[in-house]
Order: structure tokens, then sequence, then C-alpha cells
């Protein structure tokens, strides 16, 4: 009864209960490990960056830690500086940045595409087996005593330090050639293998903001690629392009790494914008409000992303001229930031909303990405961030961009495709519950840190005067709260997988091409290219009590 | 299918004529012997910009004729010329940024020379 | 038309062997891959972009150190390696149009030219770092040119000591060059100069006041480093490109590639056609300073 409901490719009796799927059309772990198909890659990229996360989350519960007294509570200052770099190059460079696209986009962008599988698919695996290098070099530097820069890599301090600075900076360029391989890959996919029908403007929102985010990757990551070389160059040959002391010029640096490293902040938040899109429509049963300016406000970020770097270096020495010009442009980055909001809400408006998990985060994004956008005018503005820069306001205002804008998306898009990827349902109550924990002890831990960063708290210190106490202590039982959440969330996630109630192939009533596959989806996703419809028309799906999920009205033609 | 292949051949498997071919080599070569050639001559700011137009036109003939670039798909060119359009904003930043600096240059830091 | 039904060497080398899955037509899949190429080159381009944003830089900020070192370089060696790569990618543009034509020994013999070329490129290359070595006009911290330099810092002296080692490597190096009106100074400056202090806090810089000082730039590795990281990065693009070409050379001798599938030359050529498009910049910028 399912195949009924589902795209030709799917056709298999009633008895679909040993239907072939990707997951089991072959066995054994090899076939895992040279896999060309993109779900199973796809699946490869989350469990990898999933450990990431644990790892960074790690990290960052120990800075919390020691974050609770003033004094030394559990590390030396040394120490202290190298988890926090690791911390971020963690998250960053093996969490956020290819967390939405290459494990959530690779399973998911050619079925709703209506491909059988994105254009590279060699090239693919090339791109997580790229990723798994950089990340071994990331966690080498570990082992060979961390380096102790920040993610940033600052020079000259990064060029004369003497900890393993070159091993971690060598794993970011790597994971870097990984990120532009899965943008490239994405951006040929969508201009050429989409089948007959899926116009430009059928395409799901999802698909526009992942093109966007490839735009980025392909544009932006070189450039990262040849600052790092630069800096291993630099450190293992003395060339002395970034070294004052050899007539180089370290704001040159700063230059080179933000054209990256800015749009970078865009790879990270233009995929969880697109998920929003995804989310908001389907569980408020209702179209998309202002689809053209939803998909063209994604392409309108990926560019003036480009065009904003220089707002990282208003104290840096960059001259006044520009910071007037990146303060002027960084304002206008708003704009398009803010059609996606209204056209969510919109959305929303007289629409039949139903609370499920994906929801819950959804909503929560609304929430903590509007307070961590607004702050980022703050931090604009030339006047006020002269104050601001390098304190805790800049350091709450990033987390509630990347990690309750992005991430919180991250894990609407995981609980939202988490049936299609697996084939099971989650306790929907415990998923609740788990999304309840993280958004208090995310606001626990960072409204906390606006407060101490207004009050001239400096990040990236391992100490502080007393009079920051109480807001520090808030701060990390949030922290703890989170992590509670975290777990909540893993252990149902993995109950699920034994235990989960099967799913049907349209839970939510989604009107997008991935919801006609089945649950998990074939092995070659459309045997025929599907018939294609507008993505958002919800009229097109009923509830069927029958099979508890939802079904089309409308039976694709062959 | 190798009929239908055969139709879009014509229009998308453009084969480049030989003297065209042949054409575009002599004229780099050309230009290669005149942005050489110029620089004998003391054109002051000029001389940077006529070689690079020079560059220019001999990086279009390579793209238009040994890359196909004319006989291609418009998107490709647009793919292209796109990065080339990031790349020069990346410049042009950059410099506008340094260029800011250039009165406060330090003197003996590396002293100016007047040419 | 007739000759593209002829493949030879393999007897079914129609585009039905090379086309995946998950493609409907081989024009589908001809257009795919030469978009992912082109999309490719663009990484390329904005990975060189850079280091030229690194060049722009620099010399706005310094031009007597390019105009002092460049010197350095051998511009007849410079435009011969521009020669080299413009006709290998001359023959690589032949080699991709001998594919089309189903002309496999054509094919064949235009790549091992276009190799070879790569090679003269390469070996033209080595004669230029191996005199750099030996004069220790290297990068950074391991700049340190000849020892007889080093005793005076006199320009005319410096000057002149320059086609004696340039001249071995080519006579014909236009020597008017070298011979740059330099204005040969010995007089000093009476002002101590404020070399250490952090940029932005010295005051204004008025050329006039210190008009006679004329020395032999300070920091002229930063031009060295500047070309040996492009050059070198350059040179590594071009053993990629040649180890490419070598790859496809392989499958054409055994027969792979015919009108109906060529895919492979037409993007290995365009990644040389690159490699060229950039060379075809950095001559100018590095050998051609005025």
């Amino acid at each position: 009864m399912i195949a009924s409901t589902t795209s030709p490719s799917t056709i298999s009796p009633a008895t679909n209960e040993r239907a072939d799927n990707y997951l089991t059309h072959k066995t054994g772990i090899l076939s895992w490990l040279v896999t060309l198909d993109h779900k199973r890659i796809g699946v490869l990229y989350l469990i990898s960056i999933l450990f990431a996360f644990f790892l960074g989350g790690v990290f960052a519960i120990l800075l919390r830690t020691e974050l609770i007294g003033p004094g030394q509570t559990i590390m030396d200052n040394d120490t202290y500086n190298k988890i926090f770099t690791l911390h971020g190059a963690i998250m960053i460079f093996l969490f956020i940045i290819p967390g939405i696209p290459a494990a959530l986009g690779n399973f998911i962008l050619p079925i709703m595409l209506g491909a059988k599988d994105v254009a590279f698919p060699r090239l693919n695996l090339t791109s997580y087996y790229l990723y798994v290098i950089g990340a071994i070099f990331a966690l080498l530097s570990i082992l060979l005593g961390a380096a102790d820069t920040g993610w940033t890599f600052y020079t000259p301090y990064s060029t004369s330090t003497s900890t393993s600075v070159v091993t971690i900076v060598l794993g970011a360029f790597i994971l870097g050639f990984s990120s532009i391989l899965t943008g490239l890959n994405f951006i040929v996919t969508i201009h050429t293998l989409r089948p007959p029908g899926m116009t430009w403007f059928r395409m799901p929102l999802f698909l526009w903001s992942l093109y966007g985010t490839a735009i980025i990757q392909v544009l932006a990551t070189p450039v990262l690629g040849i600052t790092l070389l630069l800096l291993i160059i630099e450190r293992t040959l003395g060339v002395g392009f970034f070294d004052p002391g050899l007539g180089g010029d370290p704001v040159l640096y700063q230059h080179f790494f933000w054209f990256y490293s800015h749009p970078a902040v865009y790879i990270m938040i233009l995929p969880a914008m697109g998920i929003m899109s995804e989310l908001v429509s389907t569980f408020s049963h209702k179209h998309i409000f202002g689809y053209k300016f939803i998909a063209y406000s994604s392409l309108a970020i990926a560019i003036l992303g480009f065009l904003v770097w220089g707002h990282h270096m208003f104290t840096s020495g960059q001259s006044s001229l520009m910071n007037m010009i990146f303060s002027l442009l960084t304002f206008s980055v708003s704009i398009p930031s803010a059609i996606k909001v209204f056209n969510w809400l919109a959305t929303m408006y007289k629409g039949s909303i139903t609370l499920e998990t994906p929801m819950l985060y959804a909503l929560s994004f609304i929430f903590l990405f509007g307070i961590g956008g607004l702050t980022g005018l703050f931090l604009g503005a030339l006047a006020t961030d002269v104050h601001l820069h390098d304190t805790y306001f800049v350091v709450a205002h990033f987390h509630y961009v990347m990690f309750g804008g992005t991430l919180i998306a991250f894990l609407g898009g995981l609980h939202y495709w988490w049936p299609k990827m697996i084939g099971k349902m989650y306790n929907e109550t415990m998923g609740k519950i788990a999304c309840l924990l993280i958004f208090v002890g995310f606001n626990a831990t960072f409204f906390t840190q606006f407060l101490l960063g207004m009050q001239g708290m400096p990040r990236r210190y391992a100490n502080y005067h007393e009079m920051y106490t109480p807001l520090h202590q808030i701060s990390t039982i949030g922290s703890y709260v989170m992590a509670v959440g975290f777990v909540v969330c893993a252990a149902y996630l993995i109950h699920s997988l034994f235990r989960g109630r099967k799913a049907p192939a349209n839970p939510w009533g989604s009107a997008t091409l991935e919801w006609r596959c089945a649950s998990p989806p074939p092995h070659d996703n459309f045997s025929a290219p599907p018939t294609v419809g507008d993505p958002y028309d919800m009229s097109d799906v009923r509830f069927d009590p029958q099979i508890g999920g939802y079904v089309f009205k409308t039976q694709p033609t062959p | 299918m190798s009929d239908e292949i055969k139709k879009h051949e014509r229009g998308v498997f453009h084969v480049a004529p030989l003297p065209v071919l042949i054409g575009v080599w002599a004229a780099l070569m050309v230009f290669t012997w005149l942005t050489v050639a110029i620089t004998h001559y003391d054109l002051g700011d000029w001389n940077l910009w006529i070689a690079m137009l020079i560059a220019t036109v001999k990086a279009s003939l390579v793209a238009l004729y040994f890359m196909h670039l004319r006989y291609d798909k418009p998107f490709n060119a647009v793919v292209f010329i796109g990065s080339l359009f990031f790349v020069m904003l990346f410049v042009s930043f950059a410099l506008m940024d340094t260029i800011e600096y250039h009165p406060e240059l330090i003197l003996d830091y590396a002293p100016v020379l007047h040419p | 038309m007739s000759e593209r039904n002829q493949a030879q060497g393999n007897p079914d080398a129609s585009h039905s062997p090379h086309l995946s899955h998950h493609f409907a037509t081989p024009l589908q899949q001809y257009e795919t891959g030469k978009l992912g190429m082109w999309l490719f080159l663009v990484t390329e381009i904005v990975l060189f972009g850079g280091l030229f944003c690194a060049y722009a830089v620099y010399r706005a900020n310094h031009p007597e150190i390019f105009v002092y070192a460049h010197k350095y370089l051998d511009v007849s060696l410079g435009a011969l390696n521009t020669a080299v790569l413009i006709f290998s990618s001359l023959t690589m543009a032949l080699a991709v149009r001998s594919a089309q034509l189903n002309q496999q020994k054509a094919l064949i013999r235009f790549l091992a030219v276009t190799i070879l070329c790569g090679f003269v490129f390469l070996a033209v290359k080595a004669v230029e770092y191996e005199h750099k070595w030996k004069h220790g006009l290297l990068w950074g911290v391991h700049y340190n040119p000849e020892k007889h330099n080093t005793e005076s810092h006199d320009i005319g002296h410096e000057a002149k000591s320059l086609p004696d080692h340039a001249n071995e490597s080519s006579p014909m190096l236009p020597t008017e060059n070298l011979h740059n009106p330099i204005p040969t100074t010995n007089e000093k400056s009476a002002i101590a100069p404020a070399a250490d202090a952090p940029r932005g806090l010295a005051s204004r810089f008025d050329p006039d006041l210190y008009e006679h000082i004329r020395d032999v730039p300070k920091n002229v590795q930063i031009f060295f480093g500047i070309y040996f990281v492009m050059t070198g990065l350059h040179a590594l693009h071009v053993i990629i490109g040649m180890g490419l070409i070598g790859w496809i050379l392989r499958r054409s001798i055994q027969g792979h590639f015919s009108a109906a599938y060529f895919t492979p030359v037409d993007l290995t050529g365009l990644y040389w056609h690159l490699v060229d498009l950039i060379w075809i910049y950095l001559f100018p910028l590095l050998y051609l300073i005025h």
C-alpha cells in the first residue's frame, strides 16, 4: 500500500517488507567503504561529522568547566589555549561546514531533484575520503601537542609558536578540497541532472540554498587553500609573505583568511536556511510564501557574502576607508536574511501548524537566528565594534548564528529526514524533551555571554575577574543542560535504529520528491524520471490513518 | 541513440577548423613578441597596463578558440568570467586597503625609488 | 561522418560502454563532464588569484623591489618558455581535434609533442631555478645574495655585477634593462630611518625630503618569495598536466578514444590550456617589469 503512493521506481507489491533499498542493496562493510551511492556516502558523512561533533562538544564542555570559576579549575592556561583552538577548528572545519551539505545534502539532493545520483559519484567518494584524511591530520595534531593559535591561525603568532600548527593547517587544507569537490558536484548535478519538468522554479528551496552554498564553496574555498598553503610554506621554508621581519604583511594574511572564512559562514548558514524553508512549509501544511524571494535571496546572500570579509578586521589595522565600505556592505547582508525570515513567518500565518520535533527546531531557529542576526548589526557598526570586538559578545553572536542557526536547523533536518534515511520513526516525546533541553540550555549558555561581553569579558581567556563569576556559572550550567539534551537525543535516535516503528513513505505530509520514494529509498531512487509538480502543493497530500502517514492524491504518471 | 548523438554532434561537439587553430597560435606568438618589445619603451604606468591588456587578449584567444569557449554552452563562459570577476574583487579590495596606507609607509622600511 | 563509425582498436567503441547509469544520454554525460571541468578550472583560477592578490599588494606597496629584483630574471628564457607553452597549447588543441575526427595516429603524435613541450618547459625552469639557487636569490629567510654584493650596497656595483652571471645563461639578455638608470649615489642620509617602527605610526612620508636615499631596496626577498611560489605552483600544475596527458596518451595508444568518445582528451586539454593561460599572465608580471 505504501508502494501505491510512491513513484514507479518503488513498484513493489504490498509485501514490500523485504523490498530492495539502499541499505540492503549490497551488504558487507566493504560495500559501504567503496560505495558510489550518494545515499551511502551521505550516511558515511553523517557518521563522521557526528563523531566530530561529539569531539568538539567534549572540548566545549571542558572549556566551560574550566570557566566555572576564576583561577585554574581543571587545566592550565596553555592547555586552555589548545582546547579552544581544537574546539573551534573541529567544530568549523569538521562539523559545521560539511554538516548540512555533505551529510544531509548528499543524501537528499539527488532524490529531491529526481536524479539517480550526483553528477560525479566517484568524485563524491573522493571528497569523502579527503574529508577523512583531513580529519586524521586534524586529530593527529592533538597527538603532536595541538596548536594554540585559535581556529583562525593568525600570523605572525601562527608562524612563530612552537605548537603543531602545520599538521592541523594541513588538515584544514585537505578538508577545503573535500568541500570544493562537494560544491562542484552539487552545482553540476543541479545544472545537468534535473529530470524533465524539474524547472529551476520547481526546485525545492533546499536545493536553491545548496546551490548558493556550492557557489561559495567553489569560489571561496580555493583562497583558503592558497592561504593555508602559504602559511605552511612560511613555517617550513620561511618564505615570509606574512612575516613583518621579512617585509611581509600580517594584515594581508587576514584579508586572505577572511576572503574565505567570511563566505564560509554562509556555507554554514545557507543550507540551514534551506532546511528551514522545507520545515516551515511542511509543518504549517501550507504552500511556502514568497518562493521566488526565498530562492533569489539565497543567491543574494551567496554573492553579498563575498563582499563583507573586512568586517572581521575593523580593529586589525585595516584602513578606515575599507572599514566604512565593509561596514556598509555588512548591513546590506541583513536584507536577504530578513526576507527569508519574513517569508517563513508569512508561511506560518494562517497555516495549520503541527508541532512535531522538526518544527520545534524550526521555531527555535527563527528565535535564535533572529537574536544572532540582530546582534550582528552591533558588531557590523564601526563604533560599537571597537568596544565589542574580541569580547564574549562576539562569541555569543556567532554561537547564536552558527549553533542556534546552523546546528539547530541541522538537528531539525536530521529529525525531518531521519525516517527517510533509516526507515524508522524515533520517539516523538523524547524528541520534544531533547529539543526543549537544548533550547533552554543553549540560551542559558550563550545569552549570558552577551552580557559578559558587554561588560568587557575578553574571549579566549582561561581566567577572569571575579565580577564575571555568576554569569560564567550560569553559562557553564547551561552547557551541561545542553549536553544532557544531546545525550537524550543520541539515545532515542540510536534506539529507533533497532526498535523504531517502521516509517511510512511520507510521515510529515511534505510534497517534495523524496517523499514519493519509499523509506528508505531504493538503490536507484527513481527507475524512470519522476513526474515533477509544485514542491509545496500541500493540497496534493492527505493523511491516511491506516499507514500512519500521508499519501499523494495524484499518481505520478510513469 | 547513435543517430541522436550525431545530430547533436554538429552543434555541440564542435571541431575547430585547422586554419583557425594555426591562426590563433600565430597571433599568440606575435603578441608575445609585442609584449617583450614594448618593455624597451618607457611609458610610465602604461607599461603595466599595456602588458596586462596584451596578456588578456592572449588569454581570451586561448579561452575562445583553444578551449572552445566560443562554441561551448554559454553557461561555461559565464562560469569562467564569473571566477575572474571574483578574483578582481578580491584583488581590488585588498589593494584599496593597502593603497590607503601609502602616504604612511615608513621610510627605509623599503625606500621608495623614483624611476 | 562515415569515419566516425569506424572506431579503431576497440571493436565496440560506440558511446554506450562509456555511459554511466545515472545519465540518460551521452550528450548529457558529456556536458556534465565539461561543466564539472570548467568549475574545477574556476577553483584553480581563484587559487592562483590569491597569489596574484599578494603580488598586487606587494607591488603596489613596494614597486622599487619589483623594479630592482626582476632584473635578476632572464627575459629571454621566460619568453622561450612562453613560446614553448603556447606551442604545446596548439598541439593539445590539435590533439582534441584529431580525437574528434577519429585520427588515432595524429592524436597520439600530438599528445606526445605536448608532453615533450612540458619537459622542455620544466628544463628551462630548472635552469632558471638553478641559477638563482647558485646566487642565493631565494625567498624569505634564505635570501642571501652573492657575497661580493654584500660587501657594498653600492647600486652601481650591484648592477654591473649582474650581466656577468646573467650572460652565462643567455647572451640575448637585453642589456639596456640591466643598466637601468638607477641613480648611483653614495650619499647616505644623515637621518636615521625609523626602520623598526610598526607601520602607521610614522609621520607622513615626504618624498622630496628623502629624495637622495636611493639604495638597494630592502626586502628584496619578497619578490623572490613571490617569484618562487607563483612559478613553483605553476610548475606543479605543469607536472600534474603532464601526468594527465601521459595517462590520456596511454589510453589513446590502447585505442580508447574515438569521435564517439573523447571526453577525457577534451577535459585534459582544458586543464592544459589553463596552465598556459596562467603563464600568459605570470610572464609579463614577473619578467617584464618596467
